[in-house]
């Protein structure tokens, strides 16, 4: 069985950096490294893991000055060789101003911020992200964010559902998609997207902050155990 | 020399929720002639060139690449000689 390694990456301001490397590290028992924005090198990681929080202040727009650091190139690169990018939060609206992936991450709706657990209905479970779980699945996983209103054009929109790359939708506790269950004015409710190749997912809600029941939820373990058994080609052990 | 001053705004056919609040607050204060609020931002900089089509032509490369996402916003850009 080979091993592998996640890389987690730390800005300024990143503050899910730890959850990240927790949940890897100690919850499913995998080698993780840090690796700070200012570095030119992915020290071999496999799974690049870009953060929440609020790097650069989220100055000018969220992510859009992280996305011209110099880990970011060697974070591009890596993508674009195929390999697996995770952006959480941050991480995701980080990913859409590189262009990495499609669409961008609007003010709420509210215009508050929202900081609860959410209900998120697995849409697209043949990625490398979510082979754990099964399409249809509910998850109990949390959102902590005042951008995460997905948006983009219409032409845009019909491709990401015509081609599954909707990987996470909100929906209520039974599963339904209502505007009641839209934290934020997500269009079609999005929660998550995949890029067109597979190997690069966005995602507003946290699972790293839900991986295991004493936090309330281990329902977002799924998301790294099965990056886990993409890489490895072995079904990691859960307790 | 010129002065830069571009402003930034989430392109029309996006809800501008900021806006909208704003306008709800005129509208409860009695400016019923205003309407069509939009929020955006305002960043000012110095070009260093005497070239007035090269300032342009830098400051909206600046745009595309940096100071505004094509996704969401539109971008104006005024010079002034200074």
């Amino acid at each position: 069985m080979a091993g592998m390694k996640f890389g987690v990456v730390v800005f300024p301001g990143s503050n899910c950096d730890h959850d990240a490397y927790h949940a890897v590290k100690h919850v499913l028992g995998e080698n993780v490294d840090f690796l700070w924005h200012k570095e030119h090198d992915l020290r071999g990681v496999d799974v690049v893991i870009l953060p929440g929080g609020f790097s650069y202040g989220d100055y000018l727009r969220c992510g859009a000055i992280s996305q011209f650091s110099a880990i970011m190139k060697e974070v591009i690169r890596h993508a674009e060789r195929g390999g697996h990018v995770i952006g959480i939060c941050n991480g995701f609206q980080i990913l859409a101003e590189t262009g990495l992936l499609p669409g961008a991450l609007l003010r709420n709706r509210s215009l508050k911020f929202v900081c609860k657990s959410v209900h998120l209905r697995v849409e697209n479970a043949e990625t490398a992200f979510t082979r754990r779980y099964t399409q249809g699945d509910v998850l109990h996983i949390p959102v902590a964010h005042g951008e995460g209103n997905f948006y983009t054009d219409s032409e845009t929109l019909r491709e990401l559902e015509e081609n599954g790359q909707v990987v996470f939708r909100y929906v209520d506790a039974d599963g339904a998609v209502t505007r009641e269950a839209n934290p934020n004015g997500s269009l079609n409710n999005i929660a998550g997207i995949i890029n067109r190749h597979g190997n690069v997912l966005g995602m507003m809600p946290h699972p790293e902050r839900a991986v295991e029941n004493l936090l309330g939820s281990a329902d977002g373990l799924g998301v790294f155990a099965s990056l886990v058994e993409t890489i490895t080609g072995s079904v990691p052990v859960l307790s | 020399m010129f002065k830069a001053i571009i402003t930034v705004k989430l392109r029309p056919s996006i809800l501008d929720p900021e806006g909208k609040a704003i306008e709800h607050a005129l509208q409860s204060l009695d400016f019923r002639q205003l309407s069509g609020v939009r929020v955006g931002k305002e960043i000012e900089l110095t070009v260093d060139t005497t070239d007035r089509s090269e300032a342009g032509d830098m400051v909206d490369a600046a745009c595309r690449k940096l100071l505004a996402n094509p996704v969401m916003e539109d971008y104006t850009i005024e010079l002034q000689e200074l």
